[in-house]
């Protein structure tokens, strides 16, 4: 009998031990949180806007882990400094992928820091979202690339399609483009070129200038003395404050009717603090700005959450650039393995091109190279700015009115002279 | 054709920005080319004089200028004491070269990670009257922004080579750099006189960073953009020579925007360190090196 017990126990103690060595595992699945890894420029000349996009997807993170996260697991972000420098992003994406072993990669901020990612997402067959990127993957065609920004199908042409049809609609027939040397500027300068034949326009000046010009003062004379109906510039942050500067103080020639079109940084509210009034009268994409046409409750209500954590982080406080955006991107993620219940990068991939997603800035259709299907970028012409309402300006209706495209307009076009002195 | 007035322009703003460039550069002609020390950390400390300035202006309203003329004498307290932690770990040691360089490149990453820490990564701009004003006289457009600070470069060069020249401290930093033991015996302590010519080219980067701050938005890596540039224009001028400095960041100034103007921005990089390399294979010690 006593032989008989101790039989029966210790089968009753290996099955509970066979049991626990079967659940174990999926239990601690279960637990093992969803990591996703990307590289963001936390140092560096993109830095500003990168770490505002870092808040913004840490708050995506707390949101869905308050809400019970993924598939039943929490989900945390790995990260490293990609310092706003390309070299050093295809080391930090293969440390994400074999070293950190993360479940998943996202981009970066930004065209340069997204071209030396995505051939690694592209070899080892990930979906790979990106922010911010320009005609990243035009070239390469990747099915598993989707892009947050709504420059549409044709991204190179899509940020400046609007610039270009409102020169075409004022007449405007010769055009100026300069550009930095930098992923981003060459194809949006290469768009504006398309653009520009397409409107029948003659390019009477195009050149590229070195990311370490110091003053474009040169540049705005030699600009000047070609005599362009308008000028398309992109450039990036410190560019773009340069440009404006030396177009300030050069004074643009008689002929120029419109400048700006692919200006990053206009949008950082440092950099626009810093212009004051030599921002009136620019016009420049935008995607998403305080005007009664284009503002939604969903970017509002994040923007109040963004704003409490930007204050003491010395990044831009009022964040209706980049954040609403990270935010978003992580929740196409999101909502993508919440909807298909898989964390399998094709059935992923799938999901986002078949169906249309709802988030933060909106609904998104995905065209087959991971762009948006319909372009979402608006032209806005800054106005009435002054030296001390800069800050106000940016987040108030008026100042950055939609002048592209006519169905969100909420200002008319006004030739760049008179656009100036709208500040008084 | 030529045109003459975008030439005149191009050649004006060119001989200011040279100005600026040889500011930025002044005082590692003094570290690099007099004392043999590669301050690669000598643009980060610029870029520490631009928060100076910039915090300045925050609290006090300060002027740029004037802010890193205040901070000076701050500046050179902090270069004496670095230097001396840099010869008692280094120098004495006869490890200056790899060790020396590699301290300073830490140097280089600590400041900056400090910035960071302290500001945040968002641009700082200046904030001065004269900023924006450009003066028209005839032909030439003359922005303010570039004309102070040439012409405060301009006294920095004189200033520094009147007291090389004129003061018994300055020669014996000259000397120095020719012959350490002859110094010893004229009485002078080669460690301390190194000691005041490091703390005068860190006290250089006080005002050189108020510059910086005036002409771009300065964040805390900028500084990582201007270190080729600052060690080509001390070793295009001849090591130790602040004169050659001065003539070596205007030539630059005016190669780059020239050729910025007239064949496109793009050049403007390739053209500067073409330059560098045609006079290095004349003259190897530089423009004005011996």
């Amino acid at each position: 009998m006593k032989a008989r017990r101790s039989r029966l126990g210790s089968a009753a103690r290996a099955a509970v031990l066979v049991a626990l060595v079967l659940v174990a595992p999926a239990y601690a699945a279960e637990q093992t949180p969803i990591r996703i890894g990307f590289g963001m420029a936390l140092t560096g000349g993109l830095a500003a806007a990168g770490k505002s996009a870092l808040i913004a997807m840490q708050i995506w993170a707390e949101d869905t882990n308050a809400a019970g996260g993924l598939l039943g697991r929490p989900v945390e972000l790995v990260y490293y400094d990609d310092q706003s420098n390309p070299a050093v992003v295809p080391g930090i994406y293969a440390k994400l992928l074999d070293i950190d072993r993360v479940d998943f990669i996202v981009s970066g901020y930004g065209t340069n820091q997204i071209a030396p990612a995505l051939p690694l997402a592209i070899q080892r067959n990930r979906i790979f979202l990106a922010l911010f990127g320009i005609a990243n993957n035009e070239d390469y065609g990747y099915d598993r690339y989707f892009q947050i920004v709504p420059a549409g199908p044709r991204p190179r042409e899509g940020i400046s399609k609007g610039y270009f049809e409102l020169a075409r609609a004022q007449g405007l027939k010769t055009v100026a483009i300069i550009s930095a040397d930098a992923e981003y500027s060459q194809h949006s300068a290469e768009g504006g070129r398309k653009n520009a034949a397409e409107n029948g326009m003659r390019v009477v000046y195009d050149k590229s200038y070195p990311l370490t010009t110091a003053d474009f003062s040169p540049i705005v004379r030699a600009i000047n003395a070609v005599a362009p109906d308008f000028v398309f510039v992109s450039s990036y942050p410190v560019d773009s404050s340069g440009l404006v500067r030396a177009l300030n103080e050069v004074g643009p020639a008689a002929t120029i009717k419109m400048f700006g079109g692919g200006m990053v940084g206009l949008q950082y509210s440092s950099i626009a603090e810093s212009l004051g009034p030599k921002l009136n009268g620019l016009v420049n994409y935008d995607w998403y700005v305080p005007e009664k046409s284009v503002m939604t409750p969903a970017i509002e209500a994040f923007l109040a959450k963004y704003r409490d954590r930007a204050k003491d982080a010395g990044v831009d406080p009022l964040g209706r650039y980049l954040p609403p955006w990270a935010y978003a991107y992580l929740e196409l993620l999101g909502q993508a393995i919440a909807r298909t219940g898989s964390l399998d990068d094709a059935v992923l991939a799938a999901y986002l091109h078949e169906n249309p997603t709802m988030t933060a800035v909106g609904e998104i259709r995905f065209g087959p190279k991971g762009e948006w299907e319909q372009a979402r970028s608006l032209m806005v012409q800054y106005k009435g700015f002054t030296k001390d309402n800069v800050l106000e300006a940016l987040d108030t209706p008026g100042a950055r009115q939609v002048i592209y495209p006519d169905s969100l307009a909420t200002g008319s076009w006004l030739p760049y002279v008179q656009g100036k002195q709208s500040g008084g | 054709m030529l045109n003459l007035e975008l030439f005149c322009n191009a050649l004006t703003i060119g001989v200011l920005l040279g100005g600026v460039y040889c500011a930025l550069a002044i005082g590692l002609s003094v570290s690099f080319g007099l004392l043999d020390v590669v301050n690669i950390a000598h643009p980060a400390f610029i870029v520490l004089g631009a928060y100076a300035a910039s915090l300045m202006g925050q609290w006090f309203s300060c002027d740029p200028i004037l802010a890193g003329v205040l901070m000076t004498p701050f500046f050179f307290l902090v270069g004496r004491a670095l230097y001396q932690i840099y010869y008692l770990s280094f120098e004495r040691r006869g490890a200056e070269a790899l060790r020396g360089m590699a301290f300073f490149f830490g140097l280089m990453f600590i400041i900056e990670v400090g910035l960071i820490m302290s500001f945040g990564v968002d641009y700082r701009v200046a904030e001065a009257s004269y900023i924006g004003v450009s003066y028209q006289v005839g032909w030439l457009g003359i922005p303010l922004r570039l004309l102070l600070p040439f012409l405060v470069s301009l006294a920095m060069a004189a200033l520094l080579l009147l007291f090389l020249g004129r003061t018994f401290t300055g020669r014996a930093i000259r000397a120095v750099a020719q012959d350490r033991m002859a110094l010893m015996l004229m009485g002078a302590d080669p460690v301390r006189i190194k000691q005041i010519a490091f703390g005068l080219s860190l006290g250089s980067c006080a005002v050189a960073g108020s510059l910086l701050l005036i002409i771009i938005p300065v964040e805390p890596s900028v500084g990582r953009v201007y270190i080729g540039q600052v060690f080509a224009i001390v070793v295009l001028a001849g090591l130790g020579s602040v004169s050659g400095t001065l003539v070596a960041g205007l030539l630059l100034g005016v190669a780059e925007s020239l050729v910025a103007k007239f064949y496109g921005p793009s050049w403007a990089p390739a053209v500067s360190f073409g330059i560098l390399l045609a006079v290095l294979g004349f003259r190897p010690a530089g423009l004005f090196g011996r």
